[in-house]
């Protein structure tokens, strides 16, 4: 198996909880909502969400894809939930339709934009609609 | 505590300028000194609100520059980097050092340049403010506002053209403020028929890509009246945040910075949105002046878009907003223009602003950094 098909069998999307409950996507050192260490991990990969607020951009920066698709969806956990943002596979997609995650191993070109490329990561999760 | 006065104002033209960032702040630094009377040596404190000036332009340390250039050493100085609210966070900075007796003359200098670069580039050193969650999607400062134009417009079953609105009443101030970026009305198709920037915003949504500059004065009042009669009284400020990343927000059209700020500036000044005769607000896009307009309590959740549809904040309306054209018809060079905006309620409240006048007694400035992640309220005064 390659090297770039073994980050998409091992890629997660996870949010994280701390002890009182809370979720958030991404995690923080402490828990925004009460200051707790966020412990555990929620896997929300094999899960779907639905669309809260979706938008087309049309004048990208510099290694982002144009048009961009990107939405704000919401995952339901166990009665929790969680938000999270991201590239959407396609347009047409409208608030309170209902996406899952797809991995894509480079969401867009590092060198080209200002952040150091060492920085952070850039592979991540699409929501492509169900 | 003495209150704490504005004795000088100034701002440069807005719009592509040849200078570059050190001339454009000694421009907007020398005409304030000149506006007061003041000497470049009799300033104690000075603060620069500023993104971006080594990103954009290769160019930092332009506190110790300016200090230089306008010949005010020994003076104490430094930079104040809020992105987007540079220029309020700067005012909260001046008050802070003046109030707590620190300094009794204090230069404020918001100023940017970026007209050099790319809309492209210069949309990347802005969006370099967001998480690695948000930057690796390319997330940007105007597809925020179409996520959030997207989700208000639904809740709230505003029509669209309300936020177009919004664009034609601020370019048509624009036309009488000498110093901004577009003095030319639009009307409403134009903006409702121009190309889509994020859906559903489209280019007239949108404030531009700007270099200018502002400065002010700041000292006790009882030092003030040593210089002038012609002077405003800042009267409450307030600085206060929201979640860096936006999503976290329970509610993405509710700008919790907007909130708490306004609350503490209204206490501090014992004033409520009620008694405000004039605003300024950061109109980057058009959604964020409806927002800010309900969050600062000038009407109720979902009601901003009638205020503008009723033409209550016209500049002949019961509150006007934005009578410098704000920053969608002005311009928006990051650090100034907080900076700018209460130049524009001073100005006002003096009766200085001309065919822009408005009848005022209490004025307020709202300042947004990020999309809503950094916000500071000032209230100003007249001085009777």
């Amino acid at each position: 198996m390659s090297e770039q098909a073994d980050d998409a069998v091992d890629a997660r999307l996870e949010a994280h909880r701390c002890p009182n409950g809370h979720l958030t996507y991404p995690g923080h050192p402490r828990c925004p909502e009460c200051g707790e260490p966020q412990v555990e991990a929620v896997d929300l990969t094999d899960r779907t969400a639905e669309v809260v607020t979706w938008t087309t951009s049309t004048a990208t920066p510099p290694g982002v894809r144009e048009p961009n698709h990107l939405a704000i969806v919401e995952f339901d956990v166990a009665g929790d939930s969680v938000r999270a943002i991201g590239q959407l596979t396609t347009d047409g997609v409208a608030v309170g339709d209902e996406v899952k995650p797809v991995y894509a191993e480079q969401l867009r070109d590092p060198e080209a934009g200002i952040r150091d490329p060492e920085s952070q990561e850039w592979d991540g999760f699409r929501f492509e609609p169900v | 505590m003495e209150r704490v006065a504005i004795i000088g104002a100034s701002m440069t033209e807005f719009g592509q300028r040849d200078g570059w960032i050190r001339d454009l702040l000694a421009e907007a630094g020398t005409a304030c000194l000149d506006d007061a009377g003041v000497r470049p040596d009799e300033i104690e404190h000075l603060y620069v609100s500023n993104m971006a000036s080594g990103e954009f332009e290769g160019q930092t340390g332009i506190p110790n520059a300016l200090v230089h250039d306008l010949g005010a050493m020994p003076a104490y100085t430094q930079r104040v980097d809020q992105t987007s609210s540079s220029g309020g966070a700067g005012i909260y900075a001046a008050w802070q050092s003046v109030a707590s007796e620190a300094s009794e003359m204090t230069l404020l200098v918001g100023g940017e340049k970026m007209t050099h670069r790319t809309t492209g580039e210069a949309t990347d050193v802005i969006a370099s403010l967001t998480h690695p969650v948000e930057y690796k999607h390319g997330v940007t400062l105007p597809s925020f506002a179409g996520l959030t134009a997207q989700a208000y417009l639904d809740a709230y079953d505003a029509p669209r053209e309300s936020l177009a609105r919004v664009a034609v009443k601020n370019h048509r101030n624009g036309v009488d403020n000498p110093h901004a970026q577009f003095r030319k009305e639009v009307d409403l198709d134009t903006v409702l028929e121009s190309p889509i920037v994020a859906d559903p915003l489209r280019l007239y949504d949108f404030c531009p890509i700007t270099d200018g500059s502002a400065a002010l004065l700041f000292c006790p009042e009882s030092v003030a009246k040593e210089y002038t009669d012609d002077y405003t009284v800042l009267t409450g400020i307030a600085g206060a945040t929201d979640t860096h990343v936006v999503h976290e927000r329970t509610d993405p059209t509710v700008m919790g910075g907007v909130v708490e700020s306004s609350r503490q500036a209204y206490e501090m000044a014992d004033r409520g949105p009620e008694d405000v005769d004039v605003a300024e607000l950061h109109d980057m896009f058009t959604i964020l002046e409806v927002l800010q307009s309900e969050d600062l309590g000038f009407f109720e959740k979902g009601e901003g878009w009638r205020g503008v549809e009723e033409g209550v904040t016209t500049r002949d309306g019961d509150l006007p907003v934005n009578t410098s054209g704000g920053l969608k018809s002005k311009g928006h060079p990051l650090g100034a223009s907080g900076v700018a905006q209460a130049y524009e309620i001073h100005q006002q409240l003096l009766g200085e602003a001309g065919p822009r006048q408005v009848d005022c007694e209490v004025g307020l400035a709202c300042n947004v950094g990020g999309f809503g992640n950094c916000v500071t309220t000032t209230i100003l005064e007249g001085a009777a």
